[in-house]
């Protein structure tokens, strides 16, 4: 009947969230056993990676960040009954506006590169959205479909971009030059040591106040004004869309848009808060994993909050487990983001029903 | 194989029961749909199921028929215990459904739909051979007859209802549940319906009807159980009852059958329709050159068998779909073109309550507040600057819940947890509350419990008494002849004919009806 399927709040975002996440560790377990490690220790080893070090942590908000951007961006998309699928090549076109602004204007006045990366971030973003979402609502092309195909469309253009025109002069790898001094996000450790707080040295910049700001932006936009709602009845019900004067076409657009620019802030936090150059790739599935991040956060900001913590410590507490235990290697780790992603995105619904009849159960005998 | 072998058991008419339910309990959630519900259905009969809509009857049915499973209690089937938990399992126990929304694969054969469920194995050359001559034998032997080549989906509602009664029969069906068969019928393919029910009866079989219209239940059944609230409240033989008493034992207290009204004082043309003609979007005209003026002060009803052009009449009038040719009129201005959507209609003074409430008039998983402004979203009222106020949201719909009666009183809760009669109270009173000078309501009451039929109806009159413009589209002919001032009568897309309120009857709006589809009602 409706979409939480009967369960309390409090199970759809607390306890089901865990039983998912707790069904793919459990599966995991059994994986690393099988390749000879102990499971016990393996999970130790993840969480002490993760979390247990400064610099660990870090990076483990490093990469919650990048899944902040591109998790909001699936989000946004999806309350206007979008699958935007784009995040990828989004978050890719928009690193290159944002690449673009440091390479030219390095040299100028961080308080006036900042800004304009972020915005030319989110511009090119957007624009690389609109392409899908104007064929959809212009054209009924599926914006599934579509965004795919943009995904690839993108990567074939960076990389053609980073070998043949942008690369830096006299070298082999595909990559630019340096950003000039002004193009840089300040990290957190510089900042902290500036007011007398020693913090490790790790990737995390300010680009993680930007996402919690874009958190708090998403919040008040979708349920706190009417450009929001008009795009929430577009997604739930777009034939009531319609007999209320809202143009599902014209929340088509408005979505995709916000959902590609919130993308392509990701190169905000990757490039000027890290890499300081454009390089191939520099995404790294980061557009993918907000697919889940966004199932998994049931597409409220809080919850995309939570679920991409939990992924930027799968990130870097699987790559310290990669470092650590012989047997388990890199792609040991891609599986159990795989298993976590399957679970808590794909499979969400496999514990539902019997979770909501167990629940019914034993409301039913505290009633009586 | 006989398809078709009249009931074994026992002779036509003897008084054992067919069927029996004995404490039949279900719950969906926090909805109690059917408390301990007991029935026995003589074999040989008509068995009316009357009750408002939320009542159970449809639980009932669906856990006989195997849709549900019943939470307690058992199922007999000719005096024995049958358990059933899928539609298959009441198949084999010789039980008949035909639903309200028809089952039928719309591009197979009236033939092929027939033996859908039962092709007799796995060369489907043999089950067809021996399904024709079968279904030619129960055609003739009810007076069903059906093209049986045609395809299902090309043939009109009537015809496709039999094809539905035909299958029921072929897989062996010795009780067929109908569940509200007549509303998609005129009212003489009714009376043909209720005719053929009749003929199965006399041939020994057992006939359960499900309606929520009193007339139905007086001219066919033989007894009838009513139910409230999940419960069964009353049984009787129908020849001991009266349309009146079977209301009240519906609703619980006495209720008013007719609509109270004082005379209309029809003033200027607020709306004037002019050789209106409405397309689909396979392009085939639906709406063919309807013309009528919507005067201040009157209630203008729009009666026809449902699917005569109806609902892309008033998909045109409030801008949802643009007409093809012809003009609409508001106040002397034009607005079947130009742009003048259906939000800018509604601030030009055109309110719309569509007819199928939960697919347009609100948002199943949002709280009814935020149905509440659906469509006034952005008026000033409901916005501080850029953010909307929801505080003044939750006031407006606290407000409007006080002066509808809308229960509960919770404007937070979701909209889908509330009656259909509730959710009605709520649209009626957002395109009510803007203060619209015409207000154009299709189906007003359906899936609307009898107190807040009569609610609906009272602020319908009471909007006509200010001098507001009240067009209503409906397929109850009781409501259309009990609301309006002047009723005109839709069939194949044309407004066929125009009778003063006063003058309307059933059978001079029925002729009207079926005047133009008489290949239909044969």
């Amino acid at each position: 009947m409706n979409r939480t399927g009967g369960l309390p709040r409090w199970a759809e975002f607390g306890l089901l969230p865990l039983i998912n996440l707790c069904a793919a560790l459990l599966i995991s377990g059994a994986v690393i056993r099988l390749v000879g490690e102990s499971p016990w220790a393996a999970f130790k080893l993840m969480a002490a990676g993760a979390f247990g070090a400064q610099d660990s942590i870090g990076y483990t908000l490093f990469y919650a960040t990048d899944f902040v951007f591109t998790g909001l961006a699936v989000a946004v998309a999806f309350h206007a009954g979008l699958f935007n699928i784009g995040g990828e090549g989004q978050a890719y076109i928009g690193g290159l506006g944002t690449g673009l602004v440091c390479l030219a204007l390095g040299s100028w006045s961080p308080w006036i590169v900042v800004p304009l990366g972020i915005a030319a971030g989110c511009v090119f973003g957007a624009a690389w959205a609109f392409i899908p979402a104007w064929l959809q609502a212009r054209r009924g092309s599926h914006i599934v479909i579509t965004t795919i195909m943009a995904n690839f469309i993108a990567s074939a253009l960076m990389t053609y971009l980073l070998v043949d025109v942008l690369i830096k002069p006299g070298q082999q790898s595909p990559e630019t030059r340096e950003f000039g001094p002004g193009a840089v996000m300040p990290a957190v450790h510089d900042v902290l040591a500036r007011i007398g707080i020693p913090f490790a040295q790790s990737p995390l910049n300010l680009a993680s106040l930007l996402a919690l700001a874009a958190c708090l932006l998403v919040w008040v936009f979708i349920w706190r004004t009417r450009w929001g709602y008009a795009l929430r009845v577009v997604g739930q019900n777009p034939h009531a869309a319609v007999y209320a004067g809202i143009s599902p076409e014209r929340a088509i657009l408005v979505a995709m848009i916000l959902s590609g620019g919130l993308a392509g802030c990701l190169g905000v936090n990757e490039l000027m808060g890290s890499q300081h150059r454009i390089l191939l790739d520099f995404p790294g599935g980061a557009g993918f994993v907000g697919i889940a991040v966004a199932l998994m956060g049931r597409n409220h900001p809080i919850g995309i909050l939570a679920a991409s913590l939990l992924f930027g410590a799968l990130y870097q507490g699987g790559s310290q487990l990669s470092f650590d235990m012989p047997h388990v290697n890199r792609d040991m780790v891609v599986l159990i983001q795989g298993l976590v992603i399957l679970f808590c995105g794909a499979l969400e619904n496999v514990f539902r029903a019997p979770l909501a009849a167990l629940l019914g159960r034993a409301g039913k005998g505290a009633r009586t | 194989m006989e398809p078709a072998s009249p009931p074994q058991q026992a002779p036509a008419g003897s008084p054992g029961p067919a069927l029996e339910l004995r404490g039949i309990d279900k719950r969906f959630g926090p909805v109690h749909a059917n408390r301990a519900v007991s029935l026995r259905v003589a074999r040989g009969s008509i068995h009316g199921l009357i009750g408002e809509n939320g009542a159970g009857k449809s639980t009932l049915m669906n856990i006989v028929y195997g849709f549900h499973r019943a939470d307690a209690g058992e199922i007999l089937v000719n005096g024995c215990r049958v358990e059933i938990g899928r539609p298959r399992d009441s198949i084999e126990a010789g039980i008949g459904m035909v639903h309200q929304h028809f089952m039928l694969v719309e591009r197979f054969t009236v033939l092929e739909n027939v033996i859908l469920g039962a092709e007799g194995g796995r060369r489907l050359g043999k089950g067809l051979g021996e399904a024709r001559a079968g279904l030619e034998r129960l055609g003739r032997e009810y007076g069903l007859d059906v093209p049986l080549d045609a395809e299902a989906g090309q043939l009109p509602v009537g015809m496709q209802q039999r094809v539905e009664i035909l299958k029921a029969l072929h897989h062996r069906a010795d009780i067929l549940i109908l569940d509200e068969p007549t509303a998609v019928l005129t009212p003489s393919e009714a009376d043909q319906l209720f005719r053929m029910l009749a003929r199965l009866r006399d041939q020994g079989r057992t006939v359960i009807l499900v309606t929520h219209k009193l007339r139905e239940i007086m001219a066919v059944t033989d007894r009838v159980t009513v139910m409230r609230q999940g419960a069964v409240v009353h049984e009787t033989p129908t020849r001991d009852t009266s349309p009146r008493a079977l209301a009240e034992q519906m609703v619980g207290r006495s209720v008013l059958l007719r609509v109270e009204k004082g005379p209309a004082r029809p003033g200027e043309v607020l709306l004037d329709v002019r050789g209106l003609e409405v397309r689909d979007r396979h392009g085939v005209a639906r709406v063919k050159g309807a013309s009528f003026a919507l005067r201040a002060g009157e209630i203008v009803g729009i009666a026809g068998v449902s699917g005569n052009g109806q609902s892309e009449l008033l998909e045109a009038l409030s801008g949802i779909r643009a007409p093809s040719a012809g003009s609409i009129l508001l106040g002397g201005r034009e607005i079947a073109r130009g742009g003048v959507g259906p939000g800018e209609r509604r601030s030009r003074g055109i309110a719309h309550v569509p007819e199928d409430r939960l697919k347009m008039g609100v948002v199943a998983s949002f709280s009814a507040e935020d149905n509440v402004i659906l469509g006034y979203h952005a008026r000033p009222r409901y916005n501080k600057g850029a953010f909307m106020s929801r505080s003044a949201i939750r006031a407006d719909c606290g407000a409007k819940m006080a002066s509808y009666d809308v229960r509960p009183q919770s404007p937070g809760l979701r909209i889908t947890a509330f009656s259909g009669g509730n959710q009605q109270k709520l649209v009626l009173a957002r395109e009510i509350d803007c203060d619209p000078s015409v207000l154009i309501v299709g189906q007003p009451t359906r899936g609307v419990d009898i107190g807040a039929i009569e609610f609906i109806h009272g602020r319908l009159v009471a909007l006509r008494d200010a001098g507001k413009a009240v067009l209503v589209v409906s397929v109850e002919l009781d409501e259309i002849m009990g609301l309006s001032d002047r009723v005109l009568v839709m069939a194949g897309g044309e407004i066929v004919g125009e009778i003063p309120g006063a003058e309307a009857t059933e059978e001079a709006i029925g002729l009207l009806m079926a005047g133009v589809k008489g290949d239909h009602g044969r």
